[in-house]
């Protein structure tokens, strides 16, 4: 009851997050800084959930370690999301082959 | 009308198979906090998106409150925002308001990016062809890799938990690696979220990303306020 709960509450505010814009607002949105807020704030939320929570997302810090270097090189060499993120698990599944 | 639904389904099929490998590492992660199969795949069905949903998760597994679920949403799915903003500046006559509150379930990051690049301007079958792939794509392996994860031996399940933020990091780094203050932003918002989760340690997961995301970006657009013309993206 409780997980209901909590899934419609998600499931509301994700919604009226993108339609309230999509529907109403028409405007321009004027401030120099909110719309720089906005420009940084998908880099700032994923940084912030990544960090340090993909080290723990293994069952094992240096498998997800191994995982997280191996993503960190494809990224850096702008490989597709899908690439990168499936590349990243089979470091993990290796490495926990390794140790 | 039946050209661009088409169209929509077929510019949805890249979207889906990324969606359902990403979705499938969802399901299992869902499933590992505690959560049955039907409501891991309701979640998806019901909110389609990544982070939101991973945060979403984590407040259910650490028994959070309502209030700070909303909170988490609103931080982490801000972005959606502004896409449906510049979306809704891009919609064809026939998007009547109907049409809009339909088809704003399915503002996600690359399905605005899909929608974005279109030439002419949007039709509601369109996006409804392309929402609906990528919906079943996205709900789908969330249900596959809940019932199955459990089946998947431990050293796959294991590796699975990370693909979400390998993920991220692919959309964080090339970014970074180009802009300097996108770097600073993801730099900031890294420690502050290894300080909450080491030293600050009161504060619950949920708020420590919200805190660390709004700490980084104020600081960056203060720092670094992106210019007049560039739309955000």
């Amino acid at each position: 009851m409780k997980t209901a709960l909590y899934i419609t509450a998600m499931a509301v505010t994700t919604y009226l997050i993108r339609m309230l814009p999509f529907t109403f607002f028409t405007k321009r949105i004027r401030s120099r800084f909110i719309k720089s807020f906005l420009y940084y704030i998908p880099y700032a939320v994923l940084s912030a959930m990544t960090i340090p929570a993909i080290f723990y997302s293994t069952g094992s810090v240096i498998t997800a370690a191994a995982g997280t270097v191996v993503a960190l090189i494809l990224a850096f060499f702008g490989l597709p999301l899908i690439v990168v993120a499936l590349s990243s698990s089979a470091a993990v599944f290796i490495a926990g082959l390794l140790i | 009308m039946k050209n661009s639904l088409f169209k929509g389904m077929y510019h949805g099929i890249p979207i889906a198979l990324g969606y359902f490998s990403v979705s499938f590492g969802f399901g299992i992660l869902a499933v590992r906090c505690g959560l049955s199969v039907f409501s891991a795949g309701m979640i998806s069905l019901t909110n389609l998106t990544s982070a939101g949903q991973a945060a979403g998760v984590d407040v259910i597994a650490a028994g959070g409150t309502i209030i700070e679920m909303i909170l988490v949403q609103i931080t982490i799915n801000l972005r959606y925002s502004l896409m449906a903003l510049s979306l809704s500046q891009k919609l064809d006559k026939s998007f009547t308001p109907i049409h809009r509150l339909i088809a704003s379930y399915g503002i996600t990051d690359e399905i605005f990016a899909v929608c974005s690049a279109q030439e002419d301007r949007l039709k509601p079958s369109y996006m409804y062809g392309m929402i609906s792939v990528a919906a079943l794509g996205w709900t789908s392996g969330t249900v596959l890799g809940a019932a199955a994860g459990s089946l998947l031996p431990e050293s796959v399940s294991d590796a699975m938990g990370i693909v979400l933020y390998g993920m991220f990091l692919a959309i964080i780094i090339p970014p970074s690696r180009k802009k300097l203050s996108v770097l600073l932003t993801v730099i900031i918002a890294a420690v502050i979220s290894i300080l909450f989760r080491y030293v600050i340690t009161v504060v619950s997961g949920g708020f420590a990303v919200i805190i660390s995301a709004v700490v980084a970006a104020a600081a960056a657009a203060f720092l670094f306020p992106i210019n007049d013309d560039t739309n955000g993206e």
